[in-house]
């Protein structure tokens, strides 16, 4: 008997969320520390699927929300006291939010290429200011010198800062997230945008005014951003100028694509695949003198991804069932 | 500000505008012919500079030495380099979406860079400007300028000038012309777009590698100048509209002065001040200044 797609999904998701959960139990230190890094930058690359795979929008510039949530969090950890987790969560979605707000009113007016460049330089604007000025130490990063503390009515289960607690507060971040994510997808505002993204004119024809659903997309997904930098920063306990630099902005928009653009799961694969990848050709007991020079098989790596999977890793499985097809 | 010290920063203004010009005019020039967003050209920049540095002492043995014997090597270099990306990669992009063509890109990035770490090092070398160059001139009664500057900026003039005049006034910039308005109909009208595609990478990766090589002497060699410079040539790029040679030119300058004199005026605001300049044309102008047909 076959099981409908939804429902094979539903359990493949369980199964993954049960696998990640029940990882802490086999990992070291290093592994869950490594695992709930990729858990972070999966809600970040989720946050940037929202604009590029879902809108169709471009952004080249998406570090600048990271960097913002990040940075906002560790000002307000500057000193020992501890601080309401919440408060502080809340608080670096509102400031990337409330950065995206002008920015992408500003550059939603252009588009293509265009769009890409602006957003880039709204970025790099961020990048500076906390680069260039005193705000929060400059080019030499900033220390969180409190802790936020994580507590529910009152009650302070653990410290978020030690690896197993984060690691489960991650994992569970970024199950919100994907349901969040998904439940939008479904809603009106979501077929919404991916009518913007196939076709922007036949949706204004259709009488939607797409210039404000573009900007609640950019917003969301800043704000989406911001929480991923919240939690990174808290992770790190440190947080420099380079979280914001276009590199950051590169490596997210990367995951995505590696993982296959249009499908929610592409964004968390590439996250894992990326970082992954990442590790593997760094770890000199596979590649010896060579790992120093991980970035040189990265790149021929991302190169061969384009050239042989167009649609990324969630591509993969029906390629293979094409191959299949021909030669069988 | 007194008007001789207005006068070196108008000099460096134009300096830096026109060795951005060098890097940017390649990189739009490709994008308006191919329509290709090449990550990869600040690389360009950076095997330039440091063919300046590696190649010296090659040519020192076994030709003579010699400034302009270096850099006549290098270009010739970076156009058989820009010939064989071509015909063994760049080609291959031409088909897809800017998206995967970005991630490519980005991909080779990280291969030069690694390459570069493999053969020359990771360390900053500083290149001798070559002796007859290395003096300065008195500006006014207490200031003196750099002739090497100087030389950098009428090498840069004279390159802009030649490829205006290539671009409007020979057969060959027509069908180039004719090949990023319209590539088939530029086909099946005998124009050998294939060749003439190999034909303007080739010249934009020399146009990189030239600036690169120039730029040597002033800015010395480190690892990591590709990437600082490919985001400022794509703002020179986009301000001027995408594919416009003469835009870019324009562009190169206003970006110049601002830098400069941002730097001047204030010194925290100054990486600021660039990126609102171009947010500011684009609200203005959505396709840049000189947007191509």
């Amino acid at each position: 008997m076959k099981v409908p797609l939804p429902a094979r999904q539903a359990v493949a998701a369980v199964i993954v969320v049960a696998l990640l959960a029940a990882f802490p139990l086999i990992g070291g230190k290093y592994e869950i520390d490594l695992i709930a890094r990729i858990l972070v930058l999966a809600i970040f690359a989720l946050s940037l699927e929202l604009l590029v795979g879902q809108t169709g929008l471009v952004s080249f510039g998406h570090a600048a929300f990271f960097g913002l949530g990040a940075y906002t969090t560790a000002l307000l950890l500057q000193d020992p006291d501890p601080r309401s987790f919440w408060l502080i969560l809340a608080a670096s979605m509102l400031v990337a939010g409330a950065y995206a707000l002008p920015v992408a009113a500003l550059s939603l007016r252009t588009r293509g290429v265009y769009f890409i460049m602006v957003t880039l330089a709204f970025a790099q604007l961020v990048y500076y200011v906390f680069h260039d000025t005193k705000i929060a130490k400059g080019s030499d990063g900033i220390y969180l010198t409190g802790v936020p503390e994580f507590s529910l009515a009152g009650w302070v289960p653990f410290n978020v800062t030690r690896s197993l607690p984060f690691y489960y507060v991650a994992l569970g971040a970024l199950c919100l997230v994907y349901a969040l994510l998904v439940a939008l997808g479904r809603s009106r505002f979501g077929r919404a945008l991916a009518g913007i993204r196939v076709n922007e004119q036949r949706m204004r024809a259709a009488g939607f005014a797409t210039y404000p659903y573009k900007i609640a997309a950019f917003v969301v997904a800043a704000m989406l951003a911001g929480l991923a930098g919240f939690l990174k920063a808290t992770k790190d306990g440190y947080v420099n100028p380079e979280m914001l630099a276009w590199h950051e902005s590169g490596a997210v928009l990367l995951m995505i694509i590696l993982g296959g653009l249009g499908k929610w799961r592409g964004a968390v694969l590439g996250a894992f695949a990326f970082v992954l990848l990442q590790e593997f050709f760094k770890n000199d007991a596979v590649f010896g003198e060579f790992a120093k020079r991980w970035q040189l098989l990265l790149g021929f790596t991302i190169i061969a991804c384009v050239l042989f999977l167009p649609h990324g890793l969630i591509g993969l499985p029906a390629r293979l069932r094409q191959r299949e097809h021909r030669h069988g | 500000m007194n008007a001789t010290t207005f006068l070196v920063q108008c000099l460096n203004a134009v300096q830096y505008g026109l060795l951005l010009f060098l890097v940017a005019s390649g990189l739009t020039l490709i994008f308006g012919a191919m329509n290709i967003i090449n990550l990869a050209h600040g690389s360009f920049y950076m095997v330039g500079a440091y063919m300046a540095y590696a190649l010296a002492p090659f040519v020192g043995d076994y030709l003579g030495g010699g400034f302009f014997t270096t850099l006549l090597v290098g270009l010739l270099l970076s156009i058989a380099l820009g010939y064989v990306l071509e015909w063994g990669f760049f080609s291959f992009l031409y088909e897809r979406e800017h998206l995967q063509q970005v991630l490519m890109t980005y991909g080779l990035i990280l291969i030069f860079e690694e390459l570069r770490s493999i053969i020359v090092g990771d360390d900053v070398h500083g290149v001798a400007a070559p002796a007859w160059l290395a003096g300065t001139i008195p500006l006014g009664s207490l200031m003196t300028y750099p002739v090497y500057r100087l030389f950098i900026s009428a090498v840069c003039l004279l390159v802009a000038l030649g490829m205006y005049l290539v671009l409007s006034r020979t057969r060959l910039g027509m069908a180039i012309r004719a090949g990023s308005v319209n590539r088939e109909m530029a086909q099946s009208l005998g124009v050998n777009i294939d060749f003439l595609y190999r034909l303007v990478f080739a010249a934009g990766v020399a146009l990189a590698v030239l600036a690169g090589m120039i730029a040597a002497p002033i800015s010395s060699v480190y690892p990591g100048m590709g990437g600082q410079v490919l985001i400022i040539c794509f703002v020179v790029v986009v301000i001027g509209g995408i594919g416009s040679v003469r835009g870019a030119f324009i562009a190169a300058l206003l970006v110049g002065f601002v830098d400069t004199f941002g730097k001047v005026f204030f010194q925290e605001a100054a990486g600021v001040l660039v990126y609102l300049m171009m947010a500011a044309i684009l609200l203005w102008k959505p396709e840049g200044l000189f947007r191509q047909g």
